[in-house]
């Protein structure tokens, strides 16, 4: 489910057109079933909602992709599409001066796009939560994936993140939960990495 | 109001135009793009509710974006040159997704990349405010007249009718720099601070 579907996103979404493209309840029912009736995803939506996360922007990903249709039935939180990931970095310190907090979902690739925005949070100290499905690790198909990917943990801690890993859906919580302390607690800047073999390779078929 | 990029060359005097813009701010939260435009707002006068960035190049848009959607019921206005605003193009859609009633985005426009050298910027062919309309923002202009900056004045200190964009063509003279706060940890508190929020 996308943006243009949240029932409650807490703006109007019409196309240029006028239409009205919210989905209605009975589809987000459809699109949700089949699904298993607790997930990883659902573990790190209740962090979010214990520590009173507002805005949660990101670049789609797919190991984020059940998080962010939570996040957009969730009448608490915004979710918001961003262009490109270091868009992200800078609204996260925007929403700190302005007393909210947010998280930023990404991919590993997309670390790579932000590393001079992290200087801005890095000067101003600001606190940061950054949740990185990986790429280019575990089973992975395309070799494209395999620089930043392995990338991923060196570069952040150059520019002064926190890096931690969750590899199973069992600690994701944890780790989440812990990561949220230390950032909107503490004032740290954190990432945490989920490891592709939780999120599970992409098949593709030729 | 021409909108030719073509036509880029401006006598309005920077100064002057972030002071008139500025004058009547009330309770608005002011953010700089690196460069100039930093100095501009900090000759109009420092105070916590601004927040001047000196690195972060692109970013600023974005961080005002989102201390727009913490602060609805604030007026938030971005001041920012076009080599900052070229680099954060994107934010003008993610922008328009949002639709944030109390966001302006005021891009200082002199086609130059001031702090290296003054090279020409790419605005010597591409119209900003052209694209901040294509990117799904409906109020728009390009302002050449100080009355063009007075009456965008009277709008960026409301709440409503936002988000908009504004390029303001400005002159190519490089006043003396006013420097503000760089101890960017000092800005964060400060800010939250005047917002009623705890430093922690």
């Amino acid at each position: 489910m996308s943006f243009l579907d949240a029932p409650n996103n807490g703006t109007e979404c019409r196309d240029r057109n006028g239409e009205n493209l919210r989905m209605t309840k009975s589809q987000i029912d459809v699109a949700a079933s089949g699904e298993p009736a607790q997930h990883w995803a659902d573990d790190i939506l209740h962090v979010f909602q214990e520590f009173g996360v507002s805005q949660v922007p990101y670049v789609p990903d797919g190991g984020h992709a059940r998080l962010i249709s939570a996040v957009h039935e969730n009448s608490a939180m915004r979710g918001i599409p961003l262009t490109t990931e270091e868009e992200g970095v800078a609204l996260v310190g925007g929403a700190w001066l302005g007393g909210q907090r947010a998280v930023l979902l990404m991919q590993s690739s997309g670390v790579g796009n932000c590393i001079n925005m992290l200087s801005l949070v890095k000067t101003c100290k600001l606190p940061m939560l950054m949740l990185v499905t990986m790429r280019g690790e575990w089973g992975e198909f395309n070799p494209w994936q395999v620089p930043m990917g392995s990338a991923t943990a060196a570069s952040l801690e150059l520019m002064g993140v926190q890096v931690k890993r969750a590899d199973s859906a069992a600690e994701v919580r944890d780790v989440v939960q812990s990561a949220a302390t230390m950032a909107f607690g503490g004032g740290s800047a954190m990432a945490v990495l989920l490891s592709q073999r939780l999120i599970g390779a992409k098949v593709f078929t030729k | 109001m021409s909108t030719s990029a073509s036509d880029y060359r401006s006598d309005l005097d920077r100064r002057e135009v972030v002071k008139t813009l500025l004058d009547r701010r009330g309770d608005a939260l002011v953010i700089t793009g690196l460069g100039s435009s930093t100095y501009d707002v900090a000759a109009a006068g420092d105070q916590p509710r601004n927040f001047y960035l000196w690195g972060a190049m692109g970013g600023a848009a974005a961080l005002a974006l989102g201390v727009a959607l913490a602060q609805p019921d604030v007026p938030v206005i971005a001041v920012t040159g076009d080599g900052e605003m070229l680099m954060g193009m994107g934010t003008f859609s993610t922008i328009a997704v949002q639709q944030p009633k109390n966001l302006s985005i005021i891009v200082l426009d002199n086609s130059l990349y001031g702090e290296t050298g003054s090279q020409h910027s790419h605005t010597v062919r591409t119209d900003l405010a052209a694209t901040a309309k294509a990117c799904g923002i409906d109020d728009v202009r390009t302002a050449r007249s100080i009355v063009d900056v007075e009456l965008l004045a009277s709008q960026v200190c409301s709440i409503g009718g936002g988000p908009r964009v504004a390029v303001i063509k400005i002159g190519t003279d490089t006043p003396s720099r006013v420097v503000p706060l760089r101890e960017g940890a000092h800005a964060k508190s400060r800010f939250r601070e005047a917002l009623g929020f705890p430093v922690d």
